[in-house]
């Protein structure tokens, strides 16, 4: 046994070998960033070790901007196209014809890609010289004015941006549902039927409970991926996101790095720093309340 | 409360669309099953056995035929209005939930009047599981009990509610030997001690003889027999429930029937008053022969197996149709080991007479 105990290391090797490379270091990296204050990336110095950079992040307009906008995302979409995703997965699983086409039609958006669904919405909201926009003219119908929603008012740009994130979030949670939701032993059902179970007290009794683990997977899944958003952003309000006043976390970290007001790699790595320690706080928050309600078998 | 199957049918569309014609998984099935009784519905796989039990409590609607409970007709009437208990072979324990909660899940379905308070609801749960035995573990989840103790949480739940027929689809088929043993005396010990109608379905005869007040055997949809299980056995109506019951299996010998004497390879073994000429399937109890050395059937002895109180005896004979025959004698009966045949005679009650094409008995 013991002659043998360095061979389980090296069966990891490789796997720790990149994960030091691609994910300790630049990890440690950029903790170092983050700390050194008056960092010149031309001539790679800098001044002393402190914690300037946050504060200067964390009183940033575009930085309190970009976290606002994040959260509002954060708790309008992951609880809306999760309940969402459940619906139309209940549903899914209770027709019997033609079951196959419709569960292909609602995991066509998975495998769009993200930039010509933007695109779309564009079309759909965007208002120019020539037309109001599709959805507009759907307002305008109902007699209500039209609203600029791509370079209008924030609310209306807010709504776009979550109807959005919700679209392109929604096959995958649907395809994970009806999976799980398939694999429910169907003699539960039964047992629930000759028991005279009213059905909504057997889904949240039975269904929800039994597929509480991939929900909970969804909602962890979907937090962090709600907080890491900026692709998605872009694809609809362009890359001046700061102008529009729709950045998010990540896209201050990218104008930071990358943009025209970029070349801060200490500002970006404390930015990026504290997204870090809020997606860690939420999933921990999440993890000790699954602790009570998600049922693992 | 007594249940009455009239004319029971039950088909499913195929599965394979091509194929227009429909599988019969019921066909014609009348039963009457008296207030109180026990009743094992027997059957190899696939014979319908569970499709009865779930036109039973009304998962499934039958085709044609109708269904009482006492005098009601319950055929239209949904599972829930039916008041049936049904275990499940899987259990179906809801594993999310503990013994306790899973016991009182039924209960808390009642609504309105029947609606019970939450000291009714424990006591009832408590009262169902000191009839299964199984107070000590209500706290538990169903991943933490073994397979008898999970089983007996199940039934608790098919009882708690004091339903009129209890439905068990092969309770313990999931059990281990020793605890199928066990577990179906406590079935049967809870069925008297409840007095509920119950219909029980297994495919091991064993099991549905040991327990059951009257048997029902089936195959593919169609009931051979109903009677109570020493009947059934002693007078099968045809070859396939012969077969069906018993073990080891009743041993199949090719026969011909000539002048009142039944012929089994060139040795008379039998007399057959009233039987015509012909050519006939016989059947011979594992217990029907008797070693002599005079006997009228001679056979190539293959092994002797002793197995405490019985021997059984390895044997074979050209017009056996099976693999090789076997033989249960009482252990001090035992033939001598001579020159490798070996000579029975045969008991008269258990040699059954069939027909070659139809397999139905011959009697004489
Ligand atoms: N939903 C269904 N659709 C089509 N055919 C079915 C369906 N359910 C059962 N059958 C068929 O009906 C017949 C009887 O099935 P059933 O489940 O009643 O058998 P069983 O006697 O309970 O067998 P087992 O001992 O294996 O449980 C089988 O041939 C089966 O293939
Ligand atoms: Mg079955």
């Amino acid at each position: 046994m013991d002659k043998n105990s360095w061979k389980p290391w090296l069966y990891l090797l490789p796997a720790l070998v990149f994960l030091g490379i691609f994910m300790v270091y630049p990890l440690f990296d950029v903790m170092m960033y983050s700390v050194e204050e008056g960092y010149n990336s031309a001539s790679q110095t800098f001044y002393g070790v402190g914690k300037y950079n946050y504060s200067y992040v964390l009183r940033d307009p575009y930085f309190l901007q970009a976290l606002k906008n994040t959260f509002i995302l954060v708790i309008i979409t992951v609880p809306l196209s999760t309940g969402i995703a459940l619906l139309i997965s209940v549903g899914l699983n209770s027709i019997k014809p033609l079951k196959e086409l419709y569960q292909t039609v609602y995991f066509l958006p998975y495998v769009t890609n993200t930039l010509a669904v933007g695109l779309v919405f564009m079309i759909l909201f965007k208002k120019t010289p020539y037309s109001e926009g599709f959805v507009n003219q759907i307002i305008g119908f109902f007699g209500a004015g039209p609203v600029d929603f791509i370079e209008g008012p924030y609310w209306a740009k807010m709504f776009v941006m979550c109807f959005y994130t919700i679209w392109v979030v929604l096959p995958f949670k649907i395809l994970i549902l009806t999976s799980a939701l398939a694999s429910v032993n169907p003699d539960y059902y039964k047992a629930a039927k000759v028991d005279g179970t009213s059905p909504g007290r057997t889904f949240l009794r039975i269904t929800l409970p039994m597929i509480s683990p991939m929900v909970f997977y969804l909602i962890i899944t979907g937090f962090i991926g709600a907080f890491k958003a900026y692709s998605d952003v872009v694809a609809i309000f362009g890359t001046d996101l700061n102008a529009a006043g729709m950045n998010t976390i990540v896209g201050y970290v990218y104008d930071m790095l990358y943009g025209d007001s970029g070349g801060y790699p200490s500002y970006a790595s404390a930015a990026a720093l504290i997204l870090f320690a809020i997606v860690l706080t939420i999933t921990c928050i999440n993890l000790l309340i699954s602790r009570k309600t998600v049922h693992y078998t | 409360m007594k249940i009455v199957l009239e004319n029971l049918t039950k088909k499913y569309p195929n599965q394979n669309r091509k194929i227009k014609t429909e599988v019969t998984a019921v066909s014609d099935m009348s039963i009457e099953i008296p207030d109180g009784q026990l009743v094992g519905l027997l059957g190899p796989s696939g014979c319908g056995k569970s499709t009865t039990l779930n036109m039973i409590c009304g998962l499934e609607k039958p085709t044609s035929g109708r269904i009482y409970f006492g005098d009601t007709d319950v055929t239209e009437l949904p599972p829930e209005e039916r008041g049936v208990g049904m275990v499940f072979q899987s259990y179906a324990l809801y594993p999310h939930l503990t013994a306790r909660q899973n016991i009182m899940f039924p209960l808390q379905n009642f609504r309105g009047e029947k609606k019970l308070s939450r000291s009714e609801l424990e006591a009832r749960a408590e009262e169902a599981a000191r009839l299964v035995q199984i107070e000590q573990f209500l706290d538990r989840k169903p991943g933490q009990m073994s397979g008898g103790q999970q089983q007996r949480v199940a039934i608790a739940r098919a009882l708690v509610k004091m339903p009129g027929v209890l439905l068990l689809d092969e309770p313990l088929s999931n059990l281990d030997a020793r605890l199928r043993l066990q577990t179906r005396e406590e079935i049967r010990r809870i069925q008297r001690e409840t007095g509920i109608t119950s219909v029980f379905v297994t495919h091991d005869q064993e099991e549905a003889m040991s327990i059951s007040d009257f048997i029902v055997v089936m195959d593919t949809g169609v009931v051979q027999q109903i009677g109570k299980p020493q009947s059934v056995y002693d007078d099968p109506v045809n070859l396939f429930v012969a077969k069906f019951l018993g073990t080891p299996q009743i041993n199949v010998f090719d026969g011909t029937v000539k002048a009142g004497k039944l012929f089994i390879g060139d040795e008379a073994v039998l007399d057959v008053p009233g039987v015509p000429d012909r050519d006939v399937t016989v059947g011979i109890r594992p217990e029907g022969f008797v070693p002599d050395e005079n006997g009228v059937l001679t056979c190539n002895l293959h092994a002797i197996e002793v197995m405490g109180r019985d021997t059984s005896v390895v044997a074979a004979h050209p017009a056996f149709t099976g693999h090789e025959i076997r033989a249960i004698i009482r252990s001090d009966e035992r033939p001598e080991g001579s020159g490798g045949t070996v000579r029975f005679n045969l008991k008269e009650k258990k040699v059954y007479l069939f027909d070659k094409d139809s397999g139905e008995r011959i009697r004489f």
